[in-house]
């Protein structure tokens, strides 16, 4: 599983990866998990406000850190 | 209302059956959650009449308690210095802080309704005027947190939203915002908040027109240009009220829990000032008659970052000694419409070229405001 992570880098994208690995973790998955912060590669995957949580291709959240909970309904 | 496919991604879709009556395979299960959502529901109206009618209650005391407390409790006399001073702080900082509470919450709730790609296909193939209208009245509304502006910016760039119209959007979302707003009416009354709200969506939108007149696609970076849009992610959400009132308590947390430290230094500044500090101390610097006080407030101000918390109560000590009221809006605007930290994100994705022109076309709106505002009033 492939799980990425869009921000600059402002605290609510540390919520937001911080709630990933929880959720990750928690769920006991195998997960590769990607920050991006290049904004080129958000405009490649349609991503307009951030922080932004895509799971295997998929964009589920966009700007809002999701809670923990959210994000285990994404990959369990 | 556009079709929206519930995707579980953010909510629950069960608000959604509930209201068109349809029968699906999923609803059966579902059915003792509807009754409780619409227990819920009846609750919920009920808790919310309550609460504000609660809100104006208690507001409606402050006044009177704040005399009690310094005139009847301290024993200070009506008319001292302390006893105006400490009388001021003690309605000002209640006062501020439910006008807070309640805004914020209300706008929090209100934004639920907006999202960002929303707003995009909103303004996507609008002509211009309409568009830089739309533009910076939805740049009030539509949540997105300022290291967002980037990405925002090549969406909207991408989707054919024209430039000017894009530029009036990230205009208007910092410098309309509802802490402002709340401040100004709270500490300088409505009139001074809605020539602010008015003034503000204007500059918003007269930069952005003026800016798409100077035919500046090329000043965008090439690499923005050249960005081929990605598939676009299907992000309807399916917000419930439930949500809703969440992203309204989380509004309240995020903000009023950031700002409460300035408004309460602000007023106590300002509470202080009231006595101590000459009425037209700063009449002969920023008053009506030197007109040079309106490019200077708005040099001082371009460099200056703060944000609408901060910057108020500033705003409220140097009018109630004397300086003019379009200095100070000048003084106000540039500080948070137009900052360093702000244009070295825009940097970005803009050439220098246009760096320098959007400086100078929103400079040259927000000292015309200053200068309007001197002349009539």
């Amino acid at each position: 599983m492939n799980i990425k992570i869009c921000g600059p880098g402002c605290k609510k994208c540390e919520q937001a990866t911080q709630a990933v690995r929880e959720a990750v973790a928690e769920a006991g998955l195998e997960a590769e998990i990607e920050k991006i912060s290049d904004f080129a590669e958000m405009a490649k995957l349609g991503v307009l406000s951030t922080p932004a949580v895509i799971v295997d291709g998929q964009v589920k959240c966009v700007g809002k850190a999701p809670s923990k909970k959210e994000i285990l309904s994404w990959i369990a | 209302m556009e079709p929206i496919k519930p995707t579980g991604c953010c909510g629950a879709d069960a608000e959604l059956h509930q209201e068109t009556g349809e029968k699906t395979p999923s609803e059966q299960n579902e059915h003792n959650e509807c009754n409780e959502q619409k227990e819920q529901k009846m609750k919920r109206v009920a808790w919310g009449i309550f609460g504000i009618a609660l809100w104006f209650i208690l507001y409606k005391q402050l006044l009177p308690f704040s005399h009690w407390f310094a005139y009847s409790l301290l024993g200070l006399a009506p008319g001292s210095h302390l006893g105006e001073a400490i009388q001021f702080f003690v309605y000002d900082t209640p006062k501020v802080m439910m006008l807070l509470l309640l805004i914020v919450f209300a706008v929090g709730i209100v934004r639920s309704f907006f999202t960002p790609e929303k707003t995009r296909s909103l303004l996507a193939g609008k002509r211009e005027v309409t568009g830089n209208v739309m533009a910076a009245g939805l740049g009030i509304v539509t949540p997105f947190c300022s290291c967002s502006a980037v990405p925002l910016f090549i969406g909207f760039v991408q989707a054919g939203v024209p430039l000017g119209v894009t530029l009036s959007f990230l205009i208007a979302a910092p410098m309309v915002n509802e802490v402002a707003l709340v401040l100004l009416y709270g500490l300088l009354g409505w009139k001074v908040a809605g020539l602010y709200l008015v003034t503000g969506l204007a500059v918003a939108i007269v930069s952005g027109w003026v800016i798409g007149r100077f035919n500046m696609e090329s000043s965008i970076e090439d690499w923005v240009r050249e960005i081929r849009a990605g598939e676009q992610p299907n992000m309807g959400m399916k917000l419930t009220w439930t949500d809703r009132i969440e992203q309204g308590k989380e509004a309240v947390r995020d903000i009023v829990g950031k700002v409460w430290p300035y408004v309460i230094a602000g007023i106590g500044v300002g509470a202080t000032i009231h006595g101590y500090v000459p009425e037209d101390f700063m009449a002969a610097i920023m008053g009506k008659d030197a007109w040079w006080s309106v490019p200077g407030a708005v040099l001082v101000g371009i460099p200056m970052y703060s944000n609408a918390a901060g910057i108020v109560p500033i705003v409220e000590a140097l009018l109630g000694k004397g300086a003019a009221l379009g200095t100070v809006l000048a003084f106000m605007m540039s500080v948070i419409a137009l900052s360093l930290p702000e244009m070295v994100i825009l940097r970005k994705v803009l050439k220098p070229k246009l760096i320098g022109v959007f400086i100078a076309v929103v400079g040259g709106g927000i000292l015309l405001t200053g200068f309007l505002f001197n002349l009539i009033i």
